[in-house]
């Protein structure tokens, strides 16, 4: 078997970090522990960067790494305030070590546009200690004073006489002082490395050539393959099977029985999905209670939950009262599918389950859910359990679950050998924890002047708050700001705003998707202001700054795009224009989309989106390319949610399988995008998914300026563009 | 038992004619570079060369590669020095990175019978590839960056 070289690296590296003898900071510091533990109100001392003898820095990364950029980020972050070589930035992943969960309550998990803004300080802290302790070191080795000296690539200089000493060479005597209790970070000034464009990513020379290893790729001595037959039915379960004619295919090994439904081992993938259609005829399911739902039904209830009010989640003013005294009143209906993750790879998980230990190779998000999970599957204490992480082919909130690691822990558990499960493309999006079917009602209000005095918006859907933490929802009094968010915070100065919530799931599973409540809210909030500033008699563009006079962060990131674009520039001739803004995560993303429309008469009309264009404050930059790279791929996975696909159920299973019917945006749809980052000193926001939250509204807005049609579904089909 | 050629090296497999020449490659040579996306056809992920030809290994029989020349992301380049590569590199397009060694062996194919392509014909071999997380452009600048420096 071949040896997959990312993983191997790494396991070299665990031995040389081992016996290597380096300086280790990290555990540093009770002041600087105190100051950290104020902000996210935990003890537990973390470990960041150690610095070899032979000069590597070896950056210790708890956030994972699944394309938004965190592998080059957070030793960025570090090594600017360590003065590094970045030519000699290493970095290791982590696994499931409570240590590091400080900046999610506790939890390792790469999700929520989070990263970055929950651990710049503590890394920069990090780096800033080393780097102090390692002036002290070549202080005391030449018998000068501290203030005399500095630091620049991986080297400390005295600076009257010119010597210098290579950090690799002061780590004995570093490691003999003290951590000092306090340190002071640079200013954005004297920045070296953030914000500049020419570092560039440490995980692309490993991802041109076939070397990065992705959880698919992992490999063990004595391996086998499996794949898991599930109940095509949510809820349902194996009634009766008979694995004969599955055992019978040519390298399967086993059926066994786990916790989803059976997993069919074998030598190979090929053999075990062999014996999976094999199986397929010969079990019987007990198809459960959601055995005849579809998504007519479940549009029907959620229509049913909304006609009475929610909780409030927002409420200024008196919406109801305005709404019944004003000249003009409307309300719209709004409703979003289930949606699929689609990660390019599959879900897949390696397990080699053992009397006294458990190990784990996986694609992951969360180095403690997974933990969790395989201590529960393995029937091991915590501290025999070994969470190993790999890349990840794609993230997007799906892999924050751990459907795939119980698999794999229960089937080698159950075999005795390390097994390597891997799902099809049809399990993964038949099998998927949907971005949530919801529901909205919007009503808006206008004054004589056409000015919005007005606004309401209720909102149904399932409640994530309520499914990852239990009871919640009870303390928040029904609220669940997930759900809200890019709702209860909208930013227009109206004088009556109602933001209702209401909780509701008909069966089928939901899961964080790429930007999560705000995917909906960007889209229908966004949308129905269009619509709102057409009723008044308004240019959208304009009564959005004026309604932003309050938000001038807002407004300035709106008015960038839409310069950039070329707003006040004729319309090409037959196209259209959309603008949308959105604040979600800590970013404000606004974007202007260009389309024209084919044929709208026709069945076979279709949106052609000619150019994008970004304006985004994340506060200040980390590595911009990864801001740029972050927007354009989050704009191409909300043009696929506007305009491609969608989960959709009939007998309570999902109709769609693989990418022929929940098709992708591909090259020849891909539209120009530009990008352009707003330079700011705030602090830094999140750019993994605001920019998918602000697509769609965009989209919708162009589209209902190129037809007279305003969009209330997702995705945008033929028929909602007739004129 | 199946005798393939892979990035000019011969591997005897014991395995079934039929077996997809994706699992050939990845389960039984070991060659995980080339990857698994959808297995019908519809990603390209699994694409790979035989006889210079680009295909998607995920439908296509291992017995039909048999006396083919076969080349995977790993044979591309001694080095990962395809001026692809190379560009890939400078535009800095992979974000997860999963979707990229189909992407870079279909843009290989396509440079190696149109040296200088022009975006229409760069959509035509490239539709094919889905990347989720949206690399699309940075793509097309890394083609015609790979094709002005040939
Ligand atoms: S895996 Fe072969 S085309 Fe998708
Ligand atoms: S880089 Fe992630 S799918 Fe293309």
């Amino acid at each position: 078997m071949t040896r997959t070289p990312t993983l191997d690296r790494r396991a070299f590296l665990t031995v040389t970090a081992a016996a290597g003898g380096g300086l280790l900071v990290g555990n540093y510091l009770g002041p600087l522990q105190a100051s950290l533990a104020a902000a996210d109100g935990s003890f537990e001392p973390n470990i960041w960067v150690r610095i070899d003898a032979d000069d590597t820095v070896r950056v210790m990364l708890t956030q994972l790494e699944m394309g938004q950029g965190v592998m080059t980020a957070m030793p960025m972050l570090v090594g600017e305030e360590l003065d590094v070589d970045w030519s000699r930035i290493a970095t290791e992943w982590v696994g499931a070590d409570s240590r590091y969960g400080a900046g999610f309550g506790g939890q390792q998990i790469t999700a929520g546009s989070n990263s970055i803004r929950a651990y710049w300080r503590p890394l920069r802290e990090a780096g800033a200690a080393a780097r102090q302790v390692l002036v002290a070191a070549a202080a005391a080795e030449w018998g000068v004073a501290v203030e005399d000296c500095s630091t620049d690539k991986g080297r400390v200089q005295h600076d009257p006489t010119g010597r210098s000493l290579r950090y690799g060479a002061l780590v004995d005597r570093a490691s003999r002082l003290p951590v000092p209790a306090e340190v002071t970070l640079k200013e954005p000034g004297s920045f070296k490395l953030l914000g500049r464009d020419e570092v560039e990513r440490l995980d692309i020379p490993e991802k041109v050539d076939g070397r990065a290893g992705f959880g698919i790729d992992v490999q063990r001595p004595g391996m086998l393959v499996a794949r898991v037959l599930r109940c095509p039915v949510f809820g349902g379960k194996v009634a009766k099977y008979d694995a004969t004619r599955a055992t019978a295919v040519n390298g399967v090994r086993d059926v066994v029985p786990v916790s989803a439904g059976l997993a069919v081992v074998a030598d190979n993938y090929w053999a075990a999905s062999r014996g999976l259609q094999a199986l397929a005829d010969d079990v019987t399911w007990d198809e459960g209670p959601l055995a005849d739902l579809t998504t007519a039904e479940i549009s029907r209830r959620f229509r049913e939950k909304a006609e009475q009010p929610g909780a409030p989640a927002r409420n200024d003013g008196d919406a109801d009262a305005a709404l019944a005294g004003a000249a003009t009143t409307f309300e719209r209906v709004f409703e979003v599918p289930y949606l699929a993750h689609a990660t390019m790879e599959p879900m897949n998980c390696t397990a080699h389950v053992q009397a006294d230990r458990c190990d784990v190779w996986l694609p992951t998000q969360g180095q403690t859910a997974t933990h969790g999970a395989a201590v529960a599957a393995s029937g091991l204490a915590p501290d025999q359990v070994f969470v190993h992480p790999t890349y990840m082919g794609g993230g997007f909130g799906r892999r924050g679950e751990v459907d795939f690691v119980t698999d794999a822990v229960e089937a080698s558990k159950a075999v005795g050998r390390p097994v390597k499960v891997v799902w099809s493309r049809e399990d993964d999006m038949q099998h998927d924890y949907y971005r949530p079917y919801t529901y909205v009602r919007m009503w808006a209000a206008l004054d004589a002047d056409g000015t919005p005095v007005a606004w309401k918006q209720r909102l149904v859907q399932p409640s994530l708050l309520e499914r990852t933490r239990p009871g919640a929802l009870a303390a928040t009094r029904g609220i669940d700001f997930i759900s809200v968010d890019g709702a209860a915070n909208l930013p227009y100065d109206i004088p009556n705003v109602r933001v209702e919530y209401t909780e509701f799931d008909p069966g089928i599973p939901f899961g964080f998707w790429r930007s999560v409540g705000a995917s909906v809210n960007g889209y229908v909030v966004e949308a129905f202001f269009d619509e709102v500033a057409a009723a008044g008699g308004h240019d959208p563009y304009e009564l959005r700054r004026r309604l932003l006079r309050n938000h001038p962060r807002h407004k300035a990131v709106l008015e960038l795009a839409a310069d950039k674009h070329g707003w006040s520039t004729p319309v090409p001739e037959g196209r259209a224009r959309g603008i949308s803004i959105l604040e979600c995560f800590g970013t404000i993303v606004a974007i202007a989309a260009e389309v024209s429309v084919s044929a709208p008469a026709d069945a076979d009309a279709a949106v052609h989106v000619h150019r994008m264009t970004c304006a985004v404050d994340a506060g200040w930059t980390v590595h911009p390319d990864t801001i740029r790279g972050q927007m354009e791929g989050g704009m191409i996975y909300g043009l696929t949610a506007a305009l491609k696909s969608e989960i959709t159920i009939q007998k309570g299973r999902v109709a769609q399988s693989n990418f022929h019917d929940y098709p992708m945006v591909r090259m020849n749809e891909a539209p120009e995008i530009a990008v352009h980052i707003v330079p700011s000193t705030e602090n830094p926001g999140g750019v993994g998914e605001p920019s998918t939250a602000v697509l769609p509204g965009a989209l919708a807005n162009a589209v209902a300026a190129a037809t007279g049609k305003r969009i209330y579904r997702m995705p945008i089909r033929p028929e909602m563009l007739r004129a | 038992m199946v005798s393939l050629t892979v990035n000019e090296r011969r591997y005897d497999l014991d395995i079934e004619p039929e077996m997809p020449l994706l699992w050939a490659i990845r389960d039984v040579i070991g060659l995980t570079g080339t990857k698994f996306g959808c297995g019908i056809a519809q990603c390209g992920a699994c694409t790979v060369h035989l006889d210079g030809v680009p295909i998607r290994s995920c439908t296509t029989p291992a017995s039909r590669a048999v006396g083919r020349r076969i080349t995977t992301i790993e044979g591309l380049s001694p080095d990962g020095t395809h001026p692809l590569q190379v560009a890939w590199v400078a535009e800095q397009v992979p974000q997860c990175g999963y979707c990229q060694s189909g992407q870079l062996m279909s843009a290989a194919a396509l440079l190696a019978r149109t040296p200088r392509p022009n975006d229409q014909e760069i959509d035509a071999a490239m539709t094919g590839n889905v990347c989720r997380c949206g690399t699309y452009q940075r793509i097309r600048r890394a083609i015609h960056r790979a094709a002005e420096g040939a």
